[in-house]
Protein backbone atom coordinates (compact mmCIF):
# COMPACT_ATOMS: atom_id res chain seq x y z
CA UNK A 1 0.00 0.00 0.00
CA UNK A 2 1.47 3.47 -1.02
CA UNK A 3 1.57 5.89 1.98
CA UNK A 4 -0.82 9.07 1.67
CA UNK A 5 1.88 11.45 3.58
CA UNK A 6 5.54 10.86 4.31
CA UNK A 7 7.24 13.26 6.84
CA UNK A 8 10.77 13.20 6.95
CA UNK A 9 13.17 15.22 8.96
CA UNK A 10 10.21 17.98 10.12
CA UNK A 11 11.16 20.55 12.19
CA UNK A 12 9.61 24.33 13.39
CA UNK A 13 11.66 27.20 14.96
CA UNK A 14 10.05 29.88 16.78
CA UNK A 15 13.13 32.23 16.07
CA UNK A 16 15.77 30.34 18.61
CA UNK A 17 13.72 28.02 20.25
CA UNK A 18 12.52 24.74 18.93
CA UNK A 19 9.06 23.83 18.10
CA UNK A 20 8.99 20.83 17.24
CA UNK A 21 12.73 18.64 15.68
CA UNK A 22 13.79 16.10 13.45
CA UNK A 23 10.09 13.77 13.04
CA UNK A 24 9.82 11.87 10.53
CA UNK A 25 6.70 9.22 9.89
CA UNK A 26 4.67 7.98 6.77
CA UNK A 27 1.00 7.86 7.57
CA UNK A 28 -0.88 5.51 5.53
CA UNK A 29 -5.05 5.75 3.98
CA UNK A 30 -7.64 4.78 7.03
CA UNK A 31 -4.59 5.14 9.69
CA UNK A 32 -5.11 7.29 12.87
CA UNK A 33 -2.18 8.38 14.12
CA UNK A 34 -2.03 10.26 17.77
CA UNK A 35 0.47 11.78 18.67
CA UNK A 36 0.87 12.37 22.83
CA UNK A 37 2.77 14.27 24.94
CA UNK A 38 2.84 16.74 28.05
CA UNK A 39 1.89 20.68 27.11
CA UNK A 40 4.71 22.42 25.70
CA UNK A 41 6.03 19.29 24.04
CA UNK A 42 5.47 20.62 20.64
CA UNK A 43 2.68 18.42 19.22
CA UNK A 44 0.56 21.19 18.47
CA UNK A 45 3.20 23.04 16.75
CA UNK A 46 4.17 19.94 14.62
CA UNK A 47 0.16 19.26 13.51
CA UNK A 48 -0.10 23.08 12.58
CA UNK A 49 3.20 22.20 10.14
CA UNK A 50 2.16 19.12 9.20
CA UNK A 51 -1.32 21.29 7.68
CA UNK A 52 1.00 23.39 6.17
CA UNK A 53 -0.57 26.36 8.78
CA UNK A 54 3.18 27.06 9.50
CA UNK A 55 6.16 26.81 7.09
CA UNK A 56 9.05 24.18 7.97
CA UNK A 57 12.07 25.76 8.94
CA UNK A 58 13.58 22.17 8.10
CA UNK A 59 12.09 19.02 6.48
CA UNK A 60 10.04 18.19 4.18
CA UNK A 61 6.23 17.20 4.27
CA UNK A 62 5.35 15.16 1.11
CA UNK A 63 1.42 14.09 0.21
CA UNK A 64 0.32 12.29 -2.49
CA UNK A 65 -3.26 13.65 -4.00
CA UNK A 66 -6.06 11.74 -5.38
CA UNK A 67 -4.86 11.10 -8.51
CA UNK A 68 -1.72 9.85 -7.72
CA UNK A 69 1.07 12.47 -7.59
CA UNK A 70 3.27 13.71 -4.87
CA UNK A 71 3.14 17.47 -3.55
CA UNK A 72 5.48 18.79 -1.64
CA UNK A 73 3.43 21.11 0.80
CA UNK A 74 6.28 22.89 1.93
CA UNK A 75 6.52 24.80 -1.62
CA UNK A 76 3.01 25.39 -2.14
CA UNK A 77 1.40 28.54 -2.97
CA UNK A 78 -1.58 30.37 -1.07
CA UNK A 79 -3.83 29.29 -3.88
CA UNK A 80 -2.60 25.75 -3.87
CA UNK A 81 -2.77 25.07 -0.09
CA UNK A 82 -6.15 27.01 0.43
CA UNK A 83 -7.38 24.13 -2.29
CA UNK A 84 -5.75 21.46 -0.30
CA UNK A 85 -6.82 22.59 2.80
CA UNK A 86 -10.23 22.79 1.75
CA UNK A 87 -10.72 19.88 -0.68
CA UNK A 88 -8.43 16.83 0.64
CA UNK A 89 -7.74 18.26 3.96
CA UNK A 90 -9.49 18.91 7.17
CA UNK A 91 -8.78 20.66 10.07
CA UNK A 92 -10.63 20.09 13.69
CA UNK A 93 -9.43 22.66 16.63
CA UNK A 94 -9.73 21.99 20.19
CA UNK A 95 -11.78 24.99 20.39
CA UNK A 96 -14.82 24.38 18.55
CA UNK A 97 -15.55 28.22 18.40
CA UNK A 98 -12.35 28.91 16.94
CA UNK A 99 -13.36 26.43 14.06
CA UNK A 100 -17.21 27.34 13.45
CA UNK A 101 -18.36 30.64 11.83
CA UNK A 102 -20.59 32.08 14.85
CA UNK A 103 -22.48 34.14 13.11
CA UNK A 104 -24.10 31.71 10.92
CA UNK A 105 -26.35 28.94 11.82
CA UNK A 106 -25.47 25.71 11.75
CA UNK A 107 -26.71 24.31 8.05
CA UNK A 108 -24.66 27.94 7.03
CA UNK A 109 -21.26 26.16 9.06
CA UNK A 110 -22.09 22.35 7.40
CA UNK A 111 -22.42 24.21 4.23
CA UNK A 112 -19.58 26.24 4.03
CA UNK A 113 -17.28 24.30 2.42
CA UNK A 114 -19.33 22.97 -0.28
CA UNK A 115 -20.11 26.76 -1.04
CA UNK A 116 -16.31 27.44 -1.08
CA UNK A 117 -15.81 24.56 -4.17
CA UNK A 118 -18.95 26.38 -5.68
CA UNK A 119 -21.90 24.59 -5.16
CA UNK A 120 -24.82 26.90 -6.00
CA UNK A 121 -28.08 25.15 -5.13
CA UNK A 122 -29.67 26.18 -1.83
CA UNK A 123 -32.20 22.76 -1.71
CA UNK A 124 -28.80 20.76 -2.16
CA UNK A 125 -26.90 22.57 0.29
CA UNK A 126 -29.46 21.90 3.09
CA UNK A 127 -29.87 18.15 2.46
CA UNK A 128 -26.55 17.86 3.00
CA UNK A 129 -26.27 19.47 5.82
CA UNK A 130 -29.56 17.93 7.29
CA UNK A 131 -28.14 14.67 6.75
CA UNK A 132 -24.61 15.55 7.93
CA UNK A 133 -25.99 17.21 11.27
CA UNK A 134 -27.93 13.54 11.29
CA UNK A 135 -24.76 11.71 11.04
CA UNK A 136 -22.99 13.73 13.83
CA UNK A 137 -25.86 13.15 16.02
CA UNK A 138 -27.55 16.90 16.21
CA UNK A 139 -31.25 17.03 15.17
CA UNK A 140 -31.49 18.24 12.32
CA UNK A 141 -34.43 20.64 12.97
CA UNK A 142 -31.44 22.64 14.34
CA UNK A 143 -30.16 22.91 11.26
CA UNK A 144 -31.05 27.12 11.81
CA UNK A 145 -30.18 27.08 15.23
CA UNK A 146 -26.93 29.33 15.63
CA UNK A 147 -23.62 27.31 16.97
CA UNK A 148 -23.25 29.53 20.05
CA UNK A 149 -26.79 28.37 21.34
CA UNK A 150 -25.53 24.37 21.35
CA UNK A 151 -23.53 22.66 24.10
CA UNK A 152 -19.53 22.38 23.64
CA UNK A 153 -19.92 18.60 22.82
CA UNK A 154 -22.83 19.69 20.26
CA UNK A 155 -20.61 22.48 18.60
CA UNK A 156 -17.64 20.32 18.46
CA UNK A 157 -19.76 17.51 16.60
CA UNK A 158 -20.65 20.33 14.37
CA UNK A 159 -17.02 21.18 13.61
CA UNK A 160 -16.52 17.61 12.65
CA UNK A 161 -19.49 17.52 10.19
CA UNK A 162 -18.67 20.89 9.57
CA UNK A 163 -14.83 19.70 8.40
CA UNK A 164 -16.08 16.11 7.09
CA UNK A 165 -18.62 17.59 4.79
CA UNK A 166 -16.50 17.77 1.67
CA UNK A 167 -14.74 14.05 2.07
CA UNK A 168 -11.18 14.87 3.14
CA UNK A 169 -8.59 11.92 3.01
CA UNK A 170 -7.03 13.66 5.69
CA UNK A 171 -7.94 15.21 9.17
CA UNK A 172 -5.77 16.73 11.54
CA UNK A 173 -7.43 16.81 14.82
CA UNK A 174 -6.00 19.38 17.85
CA UNK A 175 -7.34 17.78 21.44
CA UNK A 176 -11.17 17.61 19.76
CA UNK A 177 -12.13 16.24 22.68
CA UNK A 178 -10.22 18.39 25.66
CA UNK A 179 -11.90 20.65 27.02
CA UNK A 180 -15.45 18.41 27.51
CA UNK A 181 -16.53 16.18 30.06
CA UNK A 182 -16.25 12.61 30.69
CA UNK A 183 -19.58 11.34 29.31
CA UNK A 184 -19.43 14.04 26.30
CA UNK A 185 -15.89 13.15 25.10
CA UNK A 186 -16.92 9.18 24.90
CA UNK A 187 -19.60 9.61 23.19
CA UNK A 188 -17.43 12.33 20.16
CA UNK A 189 -15.15 9.50 20.51
CA UNK A 190 -17.09 7.11 19.51
CA UNK A 191 -18.74 8.89 16.60
CA UNK A 192 -14.93 10.20 15.59
CA UNK A 193 -14.15 5.94 15.44
CA UNK A 194 -17.16 5.50 13.27
CA UNK A 195 -16.51 8.24 10.73
CA UNK A 196 -12.72 7.52 10.42
CA UNK A 197 -14.06 3.66 9.60
CA UNK A 198 -16.77 4.90 7.17
CA UNK A 199 -14.71 7.51 5.27
CA UNK A 200 -11.75 5.51 5.19
CA UNK A 201 -10.22 8.68 6.82
CA UNK A 202 -6.55 8.85 7.82
CA UNK A 203 -6.34 11.36 10.58
CA UNK A 204 -3.44 13.06 12.60
CA UNK A 205 -4.80 13.23 15.97
CA UNK A 206 -3.11 15.48 18.74
CA UNK A 207 -4.02 14.38 22.50
CA UNK A 208 -2.47 14.42 26.10
CA UNK A 209 -5.23 11.57 27.33
CA UNK A 210 -3.63 8.20 26.77
CA UNK A 211 -6.94 7.29 26.81
CA UNK A 212 -7.55 9.14 23.75
CA UNK A 213 -4.64 7.08 21.85
CA UNK A 214 -5.93 3.69 23.32
CA UNK A 215 -9.43 3.99 22.18
CA UNK A 216 -8.87 5.69 18.94
CA UNK A 217 -5.80 4.94 17.21
CA UNK A 218 -3.49 2.47 15.99
CA UNK A 219 -0.38 3.89 16.00
CA UNK A 220 0.77 6.60 18.39
CA UNK A 221 3.76 8.67 18.79
CA UNK A 222 4.95 10.14 22.15
CA UNK A 223 6.78 13.43 22.08
CA UNK A 224 8.88 15.41 24.66
CA UNK A 225 10.79 18.70 24.22
CA UNK A 226 10.00 18.81 20.65
CA UNK A 227 11.01 15.22 19.61
CA UNK A 228 9.72 11.96 19.30
CA UNK A 229 10.74 10.28 21.83
CA UNK A 230 9.03 6.69 21.51
CA UNK A 231 6.74 5.77 18.26
CA UNK A 232 5.24 2.58 17.58
CA UNK A 233 1.67 0.71 18.15
CA UNK A 234 -0.67 2.08 20.66
CA UNK A 235 -1.10 -1.17 22.52
CA UNK A 236 2.62 -1.99 22.49
CA UNK A 237 3.65 1.40 23.59
CA UNK A 238 1.10 1.82 26.51
CA UNK A 239 1.68 -1.91 27.83
CA UNK A 240 5.17 -1.72 27.51
CA UNK A 241 6.45 1.60 27.39
CA UNK A 242 10.34 1.59 26.63
CA UNK A 243 11.54 5.14 26.95
CA UNK A 244 11.46 6.55 30.75
CA UNK A 245 9.22 9.43 29.66
CA UNK A 246 6.83 7.36 28.09
CA UNK A 247 7.13 5.28 31.46
CA UNK A 248 6.51 8.30 33.36
CA UNK A 249 3.55 9.36 30.93
CA UNK A 250 1.86 5.84 31.65
CA UNK A 251 2.56 5.48 35.11
CA UNK A 252 0.77 9.13 35.97
CA UNK A 253 -2.43 8.21 34.30
CA UNK A 254 -5.07 8.33 37.02
CA UNK A 255 -7.26 5.23 37.46
CA UNK A 256 -10.52 4.80 39.02
CA UNK B 1 -16.57 80.90 -7.75
CA UNK B 2 -14.39 81.75 -4.89
CA UNK B 3 -10.85 82.52 -6.08
CA UNK B 4 -9.01 81.44 -3.01
CA UNK B 5 -9.30 77.88 -3.62
CA UNK B 6 -7.92 75.82 -6.49
CA UNK B 7 -10.19 74.77 -9.22
CA UNK B 8 -12.75 72.00 -7.67
CA UNK B 9 -11.00 72.93 -4.43
CA UNK B 10 -8.41 69.77 -4.23
CA UNK B 11 -4.89 70.87 -5.43
CA UNK B 12 -3.55 69.48 -8.76
CA UNK B 13 -1.07 66.92 -7.50
CA UNK B 14 -3.77 65.35 -5.08
CA UNK B 15 -6.11 65.42 -8.49
CA UNK B 16 -3.61 63.65 -9.76
CA UNK B 17 -2.75 60.78 -7.32
CA UNK B 18 -6.74 60.36 -7.48
CA UNK B 19 -7.02 60.20 -11.58
CA UNK B 20 -4.06 57.70 -11.61
CA UNK B 21 -6.21 55.54 -8.68
CA UNK B 22 -8.91 56.09 -11.09
CA UNK B 23 -7.43 54.71 -14.07
CA UNK B 24 -5.67 51.57 -12.48
CA UNK B 25 -9.21 50.96 -11.27
CA UNK B 26 -10.87 51.09 -15.09
CA UNK B 27 -8.15 49.19 -16.00
CA UNK B 28 -9.12 46.41 -13.42
CA UNK B 29 -12.75 45.93 -13.16
CA UNK B 30 -14.37 45.80 -9.52
CA UNK B 31 -11.01 45.85 -8.16
CA UNK B 32 -10.57 47.93 -4.66
CA UNK B 33 -7.36 50.58 -5.32
CA UNK B 34 -6.45 52.54 -2.06
CA UNK B 35 -5.69 56.25 -2.78
CA UNK B 36 -4.53 58.65 -0.03
CA UNK B 37 -8.02 60.26 0.90
CA UNK B 38 -7.70 63.61 2.12
CA UNK B 39 -9.91 65.47 4.54
CA UNK B 40 -12.88 67.43 3.14
CA UNK B 41 -14.81 70.00 4.55
CA UNK B 42 -17.69 67.53 5.35
CA UNK B 43 -17.90 64.08 7.56
CA UNK B 44 -16.99 60.95 6.57
CA UNK B 45 -20.32 59.43 5.62
CA UNK B 46 -21.37 62.10 3.62
CA UNK B 47 -19.38 61.58 0.85
CA UNK B 48 -15.69 62.20 0.90
CA UNK B 49 -15.17 59.58 -1.45
CA UNK B 50 -17.55 60.37 -3.93
CA UNK B 51 -16.39 64.30 -4.07
CA UNK B 52 -13.13 63.32 -4.41
CA UNK B 53 -13.18 61.88 -6.94
CA UNK B 54 -16.09 64.11 -8.63
CA UNK B 55 -13.14 66.83 -7.92
CA UNK B 56 -10.47 65.09 -9.91
CA UNK B 57 -12.63 64.57 -12.77
CA UNK B 58 -14.80 67.87 -13.36
CA UNK B 59 -13.62 70.28 -15.76
CA UNK B 60 -14.65 74.09 -16.47
CA UNK B 61 -17.14 72.50 -19.18
CA UNK B 62 -18.79 69.94 -16.95
CA UNK B 63 -22.33 70.40 -15.80
CA UNK B 64 -23.01 68.31 -12.58
CA UNK B 65 -25.84 66.60 -10.97
CA UNK B 66 -25.71 65.53 -7.22
CA UNK B 67 -28.88 62.90 -6.14
CA UNK B 68 -28.92 61.56 -2.77
CA UNK B 69 -31.72 58.39 -2.54
CA UNK B 70 -32.87 59.77 -5.89
CA UNK B 71 -33.64 63.60 -4.77
CA UNK B 72 -31.65 66.44 -5.96
CA UNK B 73 -33.50 68.42 -3.03
CA UNK B 74 -32.49 66.88 -0.11
CA UNK B 75 -29.48 68.48 2.20
CA UNK B 76 -26.12 65.82 1.34
CA UNK B 77 -26.94 66.59 -2.76
CA UNK B 78 -27.88 70.35 -2.23
CA UNK B 79 -25.02 71.02 -0.25
CA UNK B 80 -22.36 69.16 -2.70
CA UNK B 81 -24.06 70.60 -5.79
CA UNK B 82 -23.32 74.50 -4.03
CA UNK B 83 -19.78 73.43 -3.15
CA UNK B 84 -18.91 72.62 -6.57
CA UNK B 85 -20.61 75.65 -7.82
CA UNK B 86 -18.37 77.84 -5.54
CA UNK B 87 -15.35 76.39 -5.68
CA UNK B 88 -15.22 75.29 -9.28
CA UNK B 89 -17.70 77.53 -10.70
CA UNK B 90 -19.00 75.05 -13.02
CA UNK B 91 -22.91 74.42 -13.77
CA UNK B 92 -25.17 72.48 -12.39
CA UNK B 93 -28.26 70.99 -12.91
CA UNK B 94 -31.06 68.53 -11.78
CA UNK B 95 -31.74 67.49 -14.81
CA UNK B 96 -30.42 63.18 -15.67
CA UNK B 97 -30.32 63.88 -19.83
CA UNK B 98 -27.98 67.24 -19.20
CA UNK B 99 -25.59 66.34 -16.95
CA UNK B 100 -22.05 65.07 -17.49
CA UNK B 101 -21.07 63.98 -14.42
CA UNK B 102 -23.64 62.63 -11.75
CA UNK B 103 -22.40 61.84 -8.10
CA UNK B 104 -24.56 59.83 -6.59
CA UNK B 105 -25.75 58.46 -3.21
CA UNK B 106 -27.62 54.90 -2.74
CA UNK B 107 -29.51 55.21 -6.37
CA UNK B 108 -28.79 55.31 -10.02
CA UNK B 109 -30.93 57.51 -12.26
CA UNK B 110 -34.14 55.85 -13.25
CA UNK B 111 -33.37 57.92 -17.25
CA UNK B 112 -31.21 55.26 -18.89
CA UNK B 113 -27.57 57.31 -18.83
CA UNK B 114 -25.26 57.65 -21.89
CA UNK B 115 -21.74 57.03 -22.86
CA UNK B 116 -20.80 60.54 -22.48
CA UNK B 117 -22.12 60.67 -18.69
CA UNK B 118 -19.72 59.27 -15.34
CA UNK B 119 -21.39 58.28 -12.46
CA UNK B 120 -19.86 59.07 -9.56
CA UNK B 121 -21.27 56.64 -6.18
CA UNK B 122 -20.15 57.86 -2.96
CA UNK B 123 -19.41 54.24 -0.71
CA UNK B 124 -19.99 53.83 2.87
CA UNK B 125 -18.14 50.03 2.71
CA UNK B 126 -16.31 49.06 -0.47
CA UNK B 127 -15.52 45.57 1.10
CA UNK B 128 -18.64 43.41 0.05
CA UNK B 129 -17.06 39.79 2.39
CA UNK B 130 -16.69 42.42 5.37
CA UNK B 131 -19.22 41.66 7.55
CA UNK B 132 -18.79 38.00 7.24
CA UNK B 133 -14.81 38.47 7.32
CA UNK B 134 -13.63 41.30 9.56
CA UNK B 135 -9.68 40.68 8.44
CA UNK B 136 -8.50 42.72 5.66
CA UNK B 137 -5.49 40.99 4.75
CA UNK B 138 -7.92 37.77 4.60
CA UNK B 139 -10.39 39.81 2.73
CA UNK B 140 -7.80 41.10 0.06
CA UNK B 141 -6.47 37.58 -0.49
CA UNK B 142 -9.65 36.28 -0.90
CA UNK B 143 -10.05 38.67 -3.62
CA UNK B 144 -7.01 37.77 -5.10
CA UNK B 145 -7.65 34.04 -5.12
CA UNK B 146 -11.25 34.91 -6.23
CA UNK B 147 -12.36 32.63 -3.26
CA UNK B 148 -15.76 33.86 -2.59
CA UNK B 149 -17.70 30.99 -1.02
CA UNK B 150 -18.27 33.21 2.16
CA UNK B 151 -20.72 35.62 0.25
CA UNK B 152 -22.68 32.61 -0.51
CA UNK B 153 -22.64 31.73 3.35
CA UNK B 154 -24.54 35.36 3.61
CA UNK B 155 -27.27 34.66 0.84
CA UNK B 156 -27.54 31.11 2.68
CA UNK B 157 -28.14 32.67 6.28
CA UNK B 158 -30.90 34.80 4.61
CA UNK B 159 -32.97 32.25 2.99
CA UNK B 160 -32.47 29.81 6.12
CA UNK B 161 -33.88 32.66 8.23
CA UNK B 162 -36.30 34.61 5.38
CA UNK B 163 -36.89 32.54 2.76
CA UNK B 164 -35.30 34.05 0.16
CA UNK B 165 -32.58 36.58 -0.58
CA UNK B 166 -33.84 39.17 1.84
CA UNK B 167 -30.41 41.81 0.87
CA UNK B 168 -32.40 44.34 -0.46
CA UNK B 169 -29.39 47.00 -0.80
CA UNK B 170 -25.64 47.08 -1.38
CA UNK B 171 -26.34 43.66 -2.82
CA UNK B 172 -23.05 42.28 -3.97
CA UNK B 173 -22.27 41.95 -7.71
CA UNK B 174 -19.41 39.70 -9.64
CA UNK B 175 -18.12 42.33 -12.11
CA UNK B 176 -16.70 40.50 -15.48
CA UNK B 177 -16.79 37.60 -14.00
CA UNK B 178 -13.52 38.02 -11.47
CA UNK B 179 -14.63 40.71 -9.07
CA UNK B 180 -16.49 40.26 -6.04
CA UNK B 181 -17.84 44.33 -6.13
CA UNK B 182 -20.21 46.59 -3.57
CA UNK B 183 -22.48 48.54 -5.51
CA UNK B 184 -22.71 50.83 -2.64
CA UNK B 185 -25.95 50.61 -0.83
CA UNK B 186 -27.91 51.01 -4.08
CA UNK B 187 -30.90 49.21 -3.80
CA UNK B 188 -31.21 45.78 -5.95
CA UNK B 189 -33.74 47.54 -7.88
CA UNK B 190 -30.55 49.35 -9.57
CA UNK B 191 -28.67 46.24 -9.96
CA UNK B 192 -29.66 45.44 -13.71
CA UNK B 193 -28.86 49.04 -14.41
CA UNK B 194 -25.14 48.26 -13.52
CA UNK B 195 -24.98 45.53 -16.77
CA UNK B 196 -23.34 46.42 -19.75
CA UNK B 197 -24.24 49.95 -19.16
CA UNK B 198 -23.02 52.58 -21.41
CA UNK B 199 -22.03 55.15 -18.79
CA UNK B 200 -18.31 55.11 -16.53
CA UNK B 201 -19.32 54.04 -13.07
CA UNK B 202 -16.91 55.38 -10.32
CA UNK B 203 -17.13 54.47 -6.85
CA UNK B 204 -15.10 56.66 -4.29
CA UNK B 205 -14.78 55.05 -0.20
CA UNK B 206 -13.71 58.01 1.40
CA UNK B 207 -12.94 56.77 5.21
CA UNK B 208 -12.02 53.50 3.54
CA UNK B 209 -9.66 55.07 0.82
CA UNK B 210 -10.49 52.74 -1.72
CA UNK B 211 -11.75 53.49 -5.39
CA UNK B 212 -13.09 50.98 -7.71
CA UNK B 213 -14.96 51.08 -11.11
CA UNK B 214 -17.26 49.39 -13.44
CA UNK B 215 -16.23 50.57 -16.75
CA UNK B 216 -18.70 50.40 -19.55
CA UNK B 217 -20.25 47.75 -21.29
CA UNK B 218 -18.92 45.32 -18.42
CA UNK B 219 -20.64 42.30 -17.28
CA UNK B 220 -21.82 42.25 -14.31
CA UNK B 221 -23.85 39.60 -12.32
CA UNK B 222 -25.90 39.97 -9.11
CA UNK B 223 -24.75 36.79 -7.05
CA UNK B 224 -27.68 33.93 -6.18
CA UNK B 225 -27.98 30.57 -5.66
CA UNK B 226 -29.83 28.75 -8.73
CA UNK B 227 -32.86 27.37 -7.26
CA UNK B 228 -33.22 30.83 -5.37
CA UNK B 229 -32.11 33.50 -8.62
CA UNK B 230 -31.48 37.25 -8.25
CA UNK B 231 -34.83 39.57 -8.48
CA UNK B 232 -35.64 43.09 -7.95
CA UNK B 233 -38.36 44.88 -5.48
CA UNK B 234 -41.71 45.05 -7.01
CA UNK B 235 -44.81 46.95 -5.79
CA UNK B 236 -48.55 46.70 -6.16
CA UNK B 237 -49.33 50.77 -5.71
CA UNK B 238 -47.93 53.43 -8.68
CA UNK B 239 -46.24 56.62 -7.63
CA UNK B 240 -49.03 58.87 -6.26
CA UNK B 241 -47.50 61.75 -8.37
CA UNK B 242 -46.66 61.14 -11.73
CA UNK B 243 -48.18 57.56 -11.74
CA UNK B 244 -44.99 55.77 -12.46
CA UNK B 245 -45.33 51.95 -12.29
CA UNK B 246 -41.50 50.95 -13.46
CA UNK B 247 -39.73 53.15 -11.17
CA UNK B 248 -38.21 52.56 -7.71
CA UNK B 249 -40.64 53.75 -5.00
CA UNK B 250 -40.16 55.18 -1.67
CA UNK B 251 -43.20 54.90 1.06
CA UNK B 252 -43.75 58.44 2.77
CA UNK B 253 -45.97 58.29 5.89
CA UNK B 254 -47.80 61.22 4.95
CA UNK B 255 -50.33 61.94 8.89
CA UNK B 256 -49.61 60.25 12.09
CA UNK B 257 -52.52 57.64 11.61
CA UNK B 258 -50.19 55.97 9.54
CA UNK B 259 -51.77 56.80 6.45
CA UNK B 260 -49.10 56.46 3.17
CA UNK B 261 -48.45 57.33 0.22
CA UNK B 262 -45.94 55.78 -2.94
CA UNK B 263 -43.71 58.13 -5.04
CA UNK B 264 -40.67 57.98 -7.22
CA UNK B 265 -37.36 58.19 -5.48
CA UNK B 266 -35.95 59.88 -8.18
CA UNK B 267 -37.05 63.35 -8.32
CA UNK B 268 -36.02 64.22 -11.83
CA UNK B 269 -37.73 61.51 -13.34
CA UNK B 270 -41.03 62.08 -11.09
CA UNK B 271 -41.09 65.87 -11.97
CA UNK B 272 -40.35 65.40 -15.77
CA UNK B 273 -42.84 62.69 -15.97
CA UNK B 274 -45.24 65.20 -14.19
CA UNK B 275 -44.76 67.97 -15.79
CA UNK B 276 -45.54 65.84 -19.71
CA UNK B 277 -48.63 65.17 -18.05
CA UNK B 278 -50.16 68.76 -17.07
Amino acid sequence: MNALLKVRTLGHRYGQRVGCEDVSFDLYPGELLCIVGESGSGKSTLLNTLAAQLAPTSGSVRYRQRDGAWLDVGSLNEADRRRLARQEWGFVTQNPRDGLRLNVSAGANVAERLMALGERHYGRLRNIARGWLERVEIDPARIDDMPADFSGGMQQRLQIARTLVTHPRLVFMDEPTAGLDVSVQARILDLLRRLVHELDLAAVMVTHDLAVARLLAARTMVMQGGRVVETGLTDQILDDPQHPYTQLLVSSVLTT
Amino acid sequence: MTPRYNFAFLDEDTKRMLRRALLKAVAIPGCQIPFGSREMPLPYGWGTGGIQVTAALLGPDDVLKVIDQGADDTTNAVNIRRFFARVAGIATTERTAEATLIQTRHRIPETPLREDQILVFQVPEPEPLRTLEARETETRTLHALADYGLMHVKLYEDIARYGRIATSYDYPVLVDGRYLTSPSPIPKFDNPKLDHSPALMLFGAGREKRIYAIPPYTRVESVAFEDHPFDVQQWDERCALCGSGESYLDEVVVDDRGTRMFVCSDTDFCSQRTEAQA
